[in-house]
């Protein structure tokens, strides 16, 4: 084993590991959203990230830029997330929360039955987001495509924090989380910031499929299992009610992922998803609400 | 009106044999070898039943303690000469040692935290599976036909039993039913006794059963280790309903999500809901097959048809058959007022 | 024609019936007290009014039938502190008395009714970036009347609001809701076991008893009258 290391190329897997971190992240954050607002884990994210996808592809396909796509994508996600809430989660709303998290099961079969339906299963492949390019900084070469991806992962981020902060409706939806009764004698109209919640998490998703898509080369309609499990495993360690830290452990995760991958040789690529559930288990061992979270019982 | 009661159970229980007994002679063969995996996932949903409807405690790992159950079989029979039918009641007592283990994180998490545990167990089975090959035969699986013919009872299409020839998948939907009425008999038992009250309590609030003086980290192992029991039964009973061959890939934690779903469809609590949930979950794929058989079509009948019960029925399927049938149970309970 | 009026409001939760048909009205610009033991039906009347509770009966506010969801009934100029002042205790002070204002459109009335009550409240003033679950009992339920008033409501419902806090504190929140009515002209429906307090605050007041009005009438009559007070009242 030679002695130097070779820091350039621990760099370069460091800024990759980041860049499949911030995919996560964003899957994460949309989970944390809709687990705050509803008590319910919507096991069909990342079927409905998928799917956007999907339609993005058909966009490009059809003559659009990729951001174009994006930006039509993401819009349209955020409007069909809010139907699918009021469509289907609004009639479930009090029920226990294994009901509703069966509903968000039979919506991932829903999902991943119509794209396989509405699109042939054979491979697409998506056009870049960034340039394929590499960039030197401080002489050593970094993907251009990595760096991109991190920057608009964390921008999304970004922009809901503002929003949850700074915005009426915002903190309307912060507060019906915490506490609905209190919410509703306030006048906030609370089954309304719910169909919100599922909105900016349907155009979240969006931007995690968009974002993972153009680096896979070749997806088919299953990509986003894998990272649906890594987004899990990246909200566990952070903190499934905290968004800062499903952001944090998502990205950790990520670097994490990639660093074993590359340097444990008997890991490889086959085993990382072991390896993500390797993190889930010792989490609940040892901290189960994570690094940021603070474990309030949430009661519907 | 206690009599109303058991006179009432009773005859549901009647029923209930009498529509097994009966049933085969309207099915075809293959309809038979379904109805047979069917009751495998009666059993198992019986036993996840006891655990989530019950004690209020969720697993996303039973289809992992079916795979303990199923290989304890396939091995015991394939390298230790045993006949695969005296290989049930063993592979359900792995199963429910694994179980055991499976329900020990549930003393200190619960909720989401205890869905995660398990749906990494549920997830890691088949992984682990492949990994063990020296034990379970790796990717390739175990297959009975080869290594151990004629210990597979009725491998050959037929069995004879006390004296009759009967067609092999008669048979295994005889022996799955018959174990799972059994089994469902032993649940109800259980659900009427000391134990179930214990379990009614820890569902219903930790809190106030453990200020009672009930044991909740007991009760919770015992609800985890006996369901495993039932998941083990489940899936010894599944590989002789897979055509004696099982691998990694039909544990897949897919089929962990299936037996919560069918739990949950069933109706959460109904004994007789959780036969209806192993019926739609084996039955609705294949009906939702047959509608359409473009790509990806049946998986969208599947998930509409989940997401229909779930808005439409609270109580489940179980709770549909009850509504049903009260009429019914009505006039059983008011004539045994006018008989007192 | 009153601000408020209840008739033959019932209300139950599941198979309990807990009001059976009450008679209840609320002048303009009067506070009105809510009387009687645990269980006698106080904090569901206020539950009827806000449509926290299904109820039966007329429930008409300034002359128009109240509408029967709570964030409509805030819209209509209702502003309900629950038992145990409903605080968003994660939020902060600041967040808080936004939240309060969550039904108005008129960005300057709010910022001028901010720096109202950060000056009438000057301990909230004080806290404002703090999260105000770590405010003390008395200070939480001045946020909660601020809360109310950024809200700017014609009619006030308040919940026990001395349950667990010191005379003294207890005592100046009264003074302050008093002035309010005074100065402002704010209708208040109060519920309070504490009933010598409660009558020496209000102008009329309704004693109820198993979800029924035993006894009604002006708040100074009940004081005066011992058998009221002793049957009902506890004092």
């Amino acid at each position: 084993m030679p002695l130097a290391v070779d820091w350039a190329g621990v760099a370069q897997q460091i800024v990759a590991g980041l860049s499949s971190g911030g995919t996560y992240a964003t899957l994460a954050v949309a989970l944390v959203l809709i687990y705050r607002a509803t008590g319910v884990i919507n096991f069909a994210q990342g079927e409905l990230a998928m799917f956007s996808t999907f339609v993005a592809w058909t966009l490009t396909q059809h003559g659009l830029s990729y951001w174009s796509a994006f930006a039509v994508t993401v819009a349209a996600s955020f409007a069909g997330g809010i139907a699918l809430e009021r469509a289907v989660i609004r009639p479930v709303e009090g029920r226990p929360v294994l009901t509703i998290a069966i509903v968000t099961i039979g919506l991932f079969f829903v999902a991943n039955g119509a794209a396989f339906w509405i699109w042939s299963p054979e491979v697409k492949s998506m056009p870049n987001a960034f340039s394929t390019r590499p960039i030197r900084v401080a002489g050593v070469a970094f993907s251009i495509s990595d760096l991109g991806i991190i920057g608009v992962s964390l921008l999304a981020v970004l922009l809901l924090w503002l929003f949850f902060r700074f915005t009426k409706v915002g903190l309307a939806m912060r507060a019906a989380a915490l506490n609905p009764e209190s919410s509703r004698l306030t006048g906030i109209r609370v089954t309304w910031t719910i169909a919100l919640g599922w909105g900016l998490a349907a155009a979240l998703g969006a931007v995690a499929g968009l974002m993972a898509a153009p680096p896979l080369g070749s997806f088919d309609q299953n990509f986003m299992q894998p990272i649906l499990l890594y987004a899990f495993a990246g909200a566990v360690l952070g903190g499934i009610d905290s968004a800062l830290g499903a952001v944090i452990g998502s990205l950790a995760l990520g670097v994490f992922l990639n660093l074993i991958g590359t340097y444990v040789s008997w890991i490889g690529t086959d085993l990382r998803q072991a390896a993500a559930l390797a993190v889930i288990l010792v989490v609940l061992l040892v901290k189960p609400t994570g690094l940021l979270g603070s474990g309030a019982v949430r009661r519907v | 009106m206690r009599s109303g009661r058991i006179a009432a159970g009773a005859l549901v229980a009647a029923a209930a044999v009498a529509l097994v007994l009966l049933l085969p002679h309207w099915l075809s063969d293959a309809r038979a070898a379904e109805f047979a995996r069917a009751g495998c996932f009666f059993i198992a949903i019986l036993g996840l039943n006891l655990l989530t409807g019950y004690t209020g405690q969720i697993s996303l790992g039973h289809g992992a303690l079916m795979a303990v159950g199923a290989y304890t079989t396939a091995i015991l029979t394939a390298d230790h000469g045993f006949r695969d039918l005296w290989t049930i009641p063993l592979a359900g007592v792995v199963a429910m040692a694994a179980g055991f283990l499976l329900g020990l994180p549930a003393i200190r998490l619960s909720g989401l935290y205890l869905a995660l545990a398990t749906f990494a167990f549920g997830v890691a089975m088949p992984a682990l599976l492949k990994k063990f090959s020296g034990l379970t035969g790796g990717s390739a699986g175990i297959n009975l036909f080869d290594k151990a013919l004629n210990r597979s009872t009725g491998a050959l299409g037929s069995v004879h039993v006390l004296g009759r020839t009967v067609a092999t998948n008669d048979f295994l939907y005889y022996l799955t039913w018959g174990i799972g009425l059994l089994l469902a008999g032993a649940a109800w038992l259980l659900v009427r006794g000391r134990v179930g009250r214990a379990f009614r309590a820890v569902r219903d609030s930790e809190v106030a059963a453990a200020s009672s003086g009930v044991n909740t980290a007991f009760y919770k192992t015992l609800a985890f280790g006996i369901s495993g029991f039932y998941a083990g039964v489940g899936g010894s009973l599944f590989v002789l309903v897979s055509n004696w061959f099982v691998s990694p890939s039909t544990f897949l934690f897919a089929l962990s999500l299936l037996l919560v779903v069918g739990a949950v469809v069933g109706g959460l609590g109904s004994l007789a809901g959780m036969a209806l949930g192993a019926l739609f979950i084996q039955f609705m794929p294949s009906w939702a097959d047959n509608l359409s058989s473009a790509p990806g079509a049946p998986s969208v009948f599947f998930g509409a048809a989940i997401v229909l019960v779930m808005i439409l029925l609270p109580a489940g399927l179980g709770g549909l058959l009850g509504k049903l049938a009260e009429p019914l149970t009505r006039r059983l309970y008011t004539r045994s007022q006018e008989g007192q | 024609m009153p601000l408020l009026e209840l008739r033959g409001v019932a209300a139950r939760y599941g198979p309990l019936q807990a009001l059976h048909g009450i008679d209840l009205s609320v002048g303009e610009g009067e506070i009105v007290a809510v009387l009687g033991a645990n269980g006698a039906g106080k904090t569901t009347t206020l539950r009827a009014i806000s449509a926290t509770v299904r109820t039966s009966g007329d429930i008409v506010f300034a002359g128009e039938r109240l509408p029967r969801h709570p964030e409509a009934v805030a819209r209509a100029g209702i502003a309900h502190v629950p038992e145990g002042r409903g605080t968003f205790a994660q939020l902060s002070v600041e967040e808080n008395l936004r939240l309060g204002a969550h039904v108005r459109r008129d960005r300057a009335g709010v910022k001028a009714d901010r720096d109202r009550v950060l000056r009438r409240f000057p301990i909230l003033a004080e806290r404002r970036r703090q999260a105000a679950g770590t405010l003390s009992g008395g200070e939480q339920q001045q946020l909660a009347l601020a809360r109310a008033l950024m809200q700017r409501p014609r009619l006030l419902l308040l919940d026990e609001p001395s349950l667990g806090l010191a005379p003294l504190v207890v005592a100046g929140f009264y003074d302050v809701v008093s002035e309010l009515n005074e100065r402002e002209g704010l209708s208040v429906l109060v519920v309070e076991q504490n009933a010598r307090l409660a009558l020496a605050s209000s102008s009329r007041a309704y004693v109820l008893e198993v979800g029924r009005v035993a006894v009604d009438g002006p708040s100074s009559a009940l004081q005066r009258d011992e058998s009221v007070r002793r049957s009902y009242l506890g004092y």
